[in-house]
């Protein structure tokens, strides 16, 4: 259950749950990161990877209240795939908390993994002619509201000339894509902890629950931190927050993308295939433990819509609780 | 040996990793009994396309075909008439 739910004080479930005490959060949350980074980490600040989206900023904001600007770096990690707006919003961001920055491009560190050869390799596999000029995104197939759809993932290209086409991804070729891209993620891990290793600072991650529950992100890369602080609060409660910390309006508009093919895909057309609002009501209800009835009426959607959303949410939980697994520690023998 | 015992094989010697077979009702729901994952959704789809010869459309890959031993054995005998 969620407990930075603001007290209700509204008779009927809704958008409006979602809700956030958005000062009470944060001034708990300032604690929480002080507490854990001095007292129980041992470490003198901290380092967060910023990216110019909504989640890294708010915990970039977050870790400059807690623990004051001077004890707080923000990394900017770009690679040649990257957009160039994510850097200036970034810089933006680290100027409006005072915070100071280190850019690493890692586009280097991925050539020599062969990131890119690797990735590129499984596209042409299936289309060819994908060179130069091209750009590729993988997307989850069909929008959960119009119809029942399992979790199949698409491979979209786009030629020089802007013509798109997609096929389905068979398994070898998903493996290799995912797997290759997932360096970037890993990449930015290590390099994370090469700057909070330099200075005796934490990690601070920036998942939301979306992401962490869902699993959407890559173990031992964006899931590789000493502390997951906002691993709790759902999509939408992180843009109340972001209101309150007064994140740049320019951050708060930006649609959340995954930042990792180069055909720039959103977070919805990826992963979620449903809004966020509407995930995130259906969610919180059916965490609650409401009728699918009673939480697709505040939504105007019908119980199978509801219903096809719950059963998408818990399928991800279960599909990637291995992500979320610490190592299997084997016990030596008795005796 | 017939189209649901190929499947239930397949599932309890690659997903279920079971020593004793597949343990479940034919009928049972794949999905909301934690049988497969959604990543092995994937995995599905290749074995049914290789081991029957079928191709299958992205259209096809819905619950009603895809989330039980049963579902996904009707769904191959009308794709191959031959195995019906």
């Amino acid at each position: 259950m969620n407990e930075a739910l603001a007290p209700g004080t509204q008779a009927t479930f809704g958008r409006h749950s979602l809700a956030i005490d958005a000062a009470r959060e944060a001034e708990r949350l300032t604690d929480e990161l002080s507490r854990g980074v001095h007292q129980t980490l041992r470490r003198q600040g901290a380092v967060v990877g910023i990216s110019g989206g909504i989640d890294s900023s708010v915990v970039l904001a977050l870790c400059a209240r807690a623990l004051g600007p001077d004890r707080v770096v923000g990394v900017l990690l770009p690679e040649r795939e990257s957009s160039p707006e994510s850097a200036d919003l970034a810089h933006e961001l680290a100027a409006r908390y005072g915070v100071a920055t280190v850019t690493e491009d890692i586009t280097g560190i991925l050539d020599g993994a062969g990131c890119y050869r690797r990735r590129d390799e499984a596209i042409r596999r299936l289309f060819p002619e994908f060179g130069a000029g091209w750009k590729a995104k993988i997307v989850l197939a069909g929008n959960l509201l119009e119809q029942a759809a399992l979790n199949v993932f698409r491979l979209v290209v786009t030629d020089p000339q802007g013509c798109e086409s997609g096929k389905r991804l068979p398994l070898p070729e998903f493996n290799q894509i995912v797997a290759a891209s997932n360096f970037k993620q890993r990449a930015r891990m290590s390099l994370l902890y090469y700057h909070a290793e330099l200075r005796n600072y934490a990690v601070i991650g920036t998942a939301n629950k979306n992401e962490h529950a869902l699993g959407f992100f890559v173990k031992y890369g964006d899931g590789g931190v000493d502390i997951q602080l906002i691993a709790h609060l759902y999509k939408t409660q992180v843009y109340q927050l972001a209101r309150y910390l007064d994140v740049p309006e320019e951050i708060q508009r930006r649609t959340p993308t995954t930042d990792t093919y180069p055909g720039g895909s959103t977070q919805e057309e990826f992963f979620y295939r449903v809004p966020f609002d509407i995930l995130d009501t259906v969610w919180l209800g059916h965490e609650r433990g409401l009728p699918a009835e009673e939480i697709g009426h505040a939504l105007d959607l019908t119980p199978e819509q509801t219903q096809r959303i719950i059963a998408d949410i818990n399928s991800k939980q279960r599909a990637t609780s291995y992500l979320r697994r610490s190592p299997i520690i084997v016990e030596a023998p008795n005796g | 040996m017939n189209v649901e015992a190929i499947i239930r094989a397949y599932i309890a010697e690659n997903i279920l990793f079971s020593g004793n077979g597949y343990p479940y009702r034919d009928d049972a729901s794949f999905l909301d009994g934690g049988i497969i994952d959604s990543a092995n959704v994937m995995e599905l789809v290749m074995f049914v396309e290789e081991k029957f010869g079928l191709s299958v459309e992205d259209t096809d890959i819905v619950p009603d075909n895809f989330d039980s031993v049963r579902l996904l054995a009707a769904y191959v005998r009308r794709k191959q008439p031959i195995l019906a």
